[in-house]
C-alpha cells in the first residue's frame, strides 16, 4: 500500500482530458465503389475541454470523486544560460491542485506561490538549470511563445519524470501561454477509493464522451505486479499459518502420546475429561501466544534492521516499515486462534483416552 | 450389619470382539467400612480387572459394581470420574506420581484436578498427610528425587488427601525392599485403624497378605477362596 501511495503522491486518480483527433476519410467503400485509401494520423495539438466549467461540475458530482481541479498542461523549453531542458508546463488552480497532489507540503526551498509570472518547479531540474529561489528563467513553449519566469519554490514529490520536469504557474499564465484563453486542456480528479478509479474514469467517458484515464491503466505494470504481489502474500500468510497449525498440532499430538500414563493418572484420581480437553487447549492456545510474542519481537526487529539496510539515495528508507499496534494484536489473536483450533485434535484425543490402559500401557 | 461400602454382583469382564477372552467369570465380593482385604492370585487371574472395575476405570461386561449403596452401572463417565475422585483412592504399584511436580502438589492433586484450584485448606491437608508420613522435609522435593519408598508414601498420602473411603491398593509394596515394603504396610494399617478407611490390597507378597484382616483369592476370573483371619 505503501508503494501505491507513493506512486499516487505524484499523479492524479483520473485524468480527463479531450479525445485525440482522428483524420475523417472522404470517400466511403460502399457495396458497389471498392476504395484504396491510405489515411494520415492526425498530429495531435492542444486543445481546450469544451464547456469544461459544465463538464468539471458534472465530473465532481459522481459517486467518489472527491476532489476536481482544472489545468493547461503543455510541453516547453526551460532556458537558462546554455542550459536549454524540456519541461512540462502545468497551469493549476493552486488550491484546488493541492487537494489532488499535496505539493505545499513537499516544498524543498520557497513558498509554493504561482501568481502572475511565479513558477515552482521540480528539484532535479532546478539542479539542472542551476537555479534557486528567486532566479529567472525564459520558458520557450512548442508553439513558439515565450516568457520569463520567476522561481518561487523548488518541490521534491519522490517521481523522478516529475522532479525533472515540471514546472506549475497559474492557469491563466498557462492559457496566455498555450493561446487557450479561458481554457483547459485537462481536469485532474482524485477519488475516495484508489482501486474505484477505472469505475470513476468509465462513468467520466459515458457521461462526457471524453477521454479519462485512471492510475490503474496508466500504471497497469505496477497493478499487475501488486495483485501477484498480494496473491503471493495471501499464498504465504496460508501456508504459514498452515505450517503454524500442523506445527502447533504436532507438538501437541507428541505431547499426548508421551504424556499418556500422566493423563491415564489424572484421570484415574478424579479429573473429568473435560478439564483434561481444557488443559490441552489451553496449552495450545498458550503455544500460539508464547509465538506470537516471539515472532512479533523477531520480526519486528529483523523489520527494522532490513529497513535500515536498504535506503534511497535521499537516505529515506526503500521499504519503509510501518509497525502498528493493530498489526500485533490482529496477529497475536490469530495464532492464539490457530493455537486452539490446532490442539482441538489432540485434546479430544487426550480427554479421551482409557485410563486403565493409558496407565497400564504408558 | 450396615449396607456394604463395596459390592460387586455377578462381575463378568470379557476383552476382545470376535474371540471372546474372559478375564472375570461371576465374581461377587462385598467389603465392609473400615476392612482390611487382601486380593490375592496368580498372575493372570483377574485381579487387576478386578481392581480396574472396582476403581470405576473399567466397566463390566455383566454384572453391577456398586459402591456405596450407588449400582455404578448407569453413570455416565462424567458421574464415574466424579465418584472416583470423592469415593476411591488409588495406590499404584509403580506410584505413578507426576514426576515434574512436587510432592506437596501430587498429594494435591486429586482435589486440584477434581475443583481446578488448590484451596489453603487442600495444601494444609496435603502438608498434614506428608507429615504424618514421615516426609515433612520432602514437601517441595520432586518426586523424581524421592526414593522408591518415599514416593510410595507420597503415593499413599496422595490416595488419602480426599479421606476416600474406600482406598485400592495394586502390589503397593510390590517394588519395594523389605524395609520400605514394611513401612508402607505400616502406614496403610494405621490409617485403616485410625480413619476406619477400607483398603483393599492386591498383592502377590503372602507376608503381606497374612497381615490383612481378610484374604480373597482369585483363580481363572473367580473368586476361589474368601477367609478371615481369626482373631480379626
Amino acid at each position: 500500500m505503501s508503494l501505491i501511495n507513493k506512486t499516487l503522491g505524484s499523479q492524479p486518480h483520473v485524468t480527463v482530458r479531450v479525445p485525440r483527433e482522428a483524420a475523417r476519410p472522404l470517400a466511403m467503400a460502399s457495396p458497389s465503389v471498392a476504395v484504396a485509401r491510405s489515411v494520415q494520423v492526425s498530429a495531435q495539438r492542444l486543445r481546450s475541454i469544451d464547456q469544461w466549467p459544465v463538464v468539471m461540475t458534472s465530473i465532481e458530482q459522481l459517486r467518489g470523486v472527491v476532489a476536481v481541479s482544472p489545468t493547461v498542461s503543455g510541453a516547453a523549453f526551460a532556458v537558462r544560460g546554455d542550459a536549454k531542458l524540456p519541461v512540462v508546463v502545468i497551469g493549476i488552480d493552486p488550491e484546488r491542485f493541492v487537494a489532488i497532489i499535496d505539493v505545499r507540503t513537499r516544498m524543498r526551498a520557497g513558498r509554493f506561490e504561482v501568481a502572475g509570472d511565479d513558477v515552482v518547479i521540480g528539484s532535479v531540474l532546478a539542479s539542472d538549470l542551476g537555479v534557486v529561489v528567486g532566479d529567472k528563467i525564459r520558458v520557450v513553449t512548442t508553439e513558439g511563445k515565450s516568457d520569463t519566469v520567476t522561481v518561487s519554490g523548488i518541490f521534491t514529490l519522490g517521481n523522478r519524470a516529475a522532479d525533472q520536469t515540471w514546472m506549475m504557474t497559474s492557469l491563466r499564465h498557462a492559457q496566455s501561454l498555450y493561446d487557450l484563453p479561458g481554457g483547459v486542456s485537462v481536469i485532474d480528479l482524485k477519488v475516495a477509493d484508489v482501486f474505484d478509479a477505472e469505475r470513476v474514469a468509465s462513468e467520466v467517458r459515458d457521461r462526457t464522451g471524453l477521454e479519462a484515464e485512471s492510475w490503474m491503466v496508466r500504471n497497469a505494470e505496477l497493478l499487475s505486479g501488486l495483485s501477484a504481489q498480494n496473491s503471493s502474500k495471501w499464498m504465504i500468510q496460508f501456508f504459514v499459518v498452515l505450517a503454524v497449525a500442523l506445527g502447533i498440532a504436532s507438538v501437541l499430538i507428541v505431547s499426548v502420546v508421551q504424556r499418556s500414563r500422566e493423563i491415564g493418572i489424572l484421570r484415574a484420581v478424579g479429573t473429568s475429561r473435560r478439564r483434561v480437553l481444557l488443559v490441552f487447549l489451553i496449552q495450545g492456545g498458550v503455544l500460539g501466544l508464547v509465538g506470537s510474542v516471539v515472532g512479533s519481537l523477531l520480526g519486528a526487529a529483523l523489520a527494522k534492521i532490513f529497513e535500515g539496510l536498504v535506503r534511497e539515495p535521499s537516505g529515506a528508507p526503500k521499504f519503509p516499515v510501518v509497525l502498528e499496534l493493530d498489526l500485533f494484536v490482529a496477529a497475536t489473536a490469530l495464532a492464539v486462534g490457530i493455537g486452539l483450533l490446532a490442539a482441538v485434535i489432540p485434546a479430544r484425543r487426550a480427554s479421551r483416552l482409557d485410563p486403565a490402559r493409558a496407565i497400564q500401557n504408558g | 450389619m450396615g449396607e456394604p461400602l463395596l459390592a460387586v454382583v455377578g462381575a463378568v469382564k470379557e476383552f476382545g470382539d470376535r474371540v471372546k477372552t474372559r478375564a472375570l467369570d461371576g465374581v461377587d465380593l462385598s467389603l465392609e467400612r473400615g476392612s482390611f482385604v487382601a486380593l490375592t492370585g496368580r498372575s493372570g487371574s483377574g485381579k487387576s480387572t478386578l481392581l480396574n472395575l472396582i476403581g470405576l476405570l473399567d466397566r463390566p461386561s455383566a454384572g453391577k459394581v456398586m459402591v456405596d449403596g450407588t449400582d455404578t452401572s448407569d453413570l455416565d463417565d462424567d458421574a464415574l470420574t466424579l465418584m472416583r475422585a470423592r469415593t476411591l483412592g488409588f495406590i499404584f504399584q509403580f506410584h505413578h506420581l507426576l514426576p515434574a511436580f512436587t510432592a506437596l502438589e501430587n498429594v494435591m492433586l486429586p482435589e486440584w484436578g477434581d475443583r481446578g484450584f488448590a484451596s489453603q485448606d487442600l495444601r494444609d491437608r496435603s502438608e498434614a498427610l506428608l507429615r504424618s508420613v514421615g516426609l515433612s522435609d520432602r514437601l517441595q522435593y520432586r518426586t523424581a528425587d524421592l526414593s522408591g519408598g518415599q514416593q510410595q508414601r507420597v503415593a499413599i498420602a496422595r490416595a488419602l488427601v480426599r479421606s476416600p473411603p474406600l482406598v485400592l491398593a495394586d502390589e503397593p509394596t510390590g517394588n519395594l525392599d523389605t524395609a520400605s515394603s514394611k513401612e508402607v504396610f505400616r502406614l496403610m494399617r494405621r490409617f485403616n485403624e485410625e480413619k476406619r478407611t477400607t483398603f483393599l490390597i492386591v498383592t502377590h507378597d503372602p507376608r503381606i497378605a497374612d497381615e490383612c484382616d481378610r484374604v480373597v483369592e482369585i483363580v481363572d476370573g473367580r473368586v476361589a477362596s474368601d477367609r478371615v483371619r481369626s482373631g480379626r
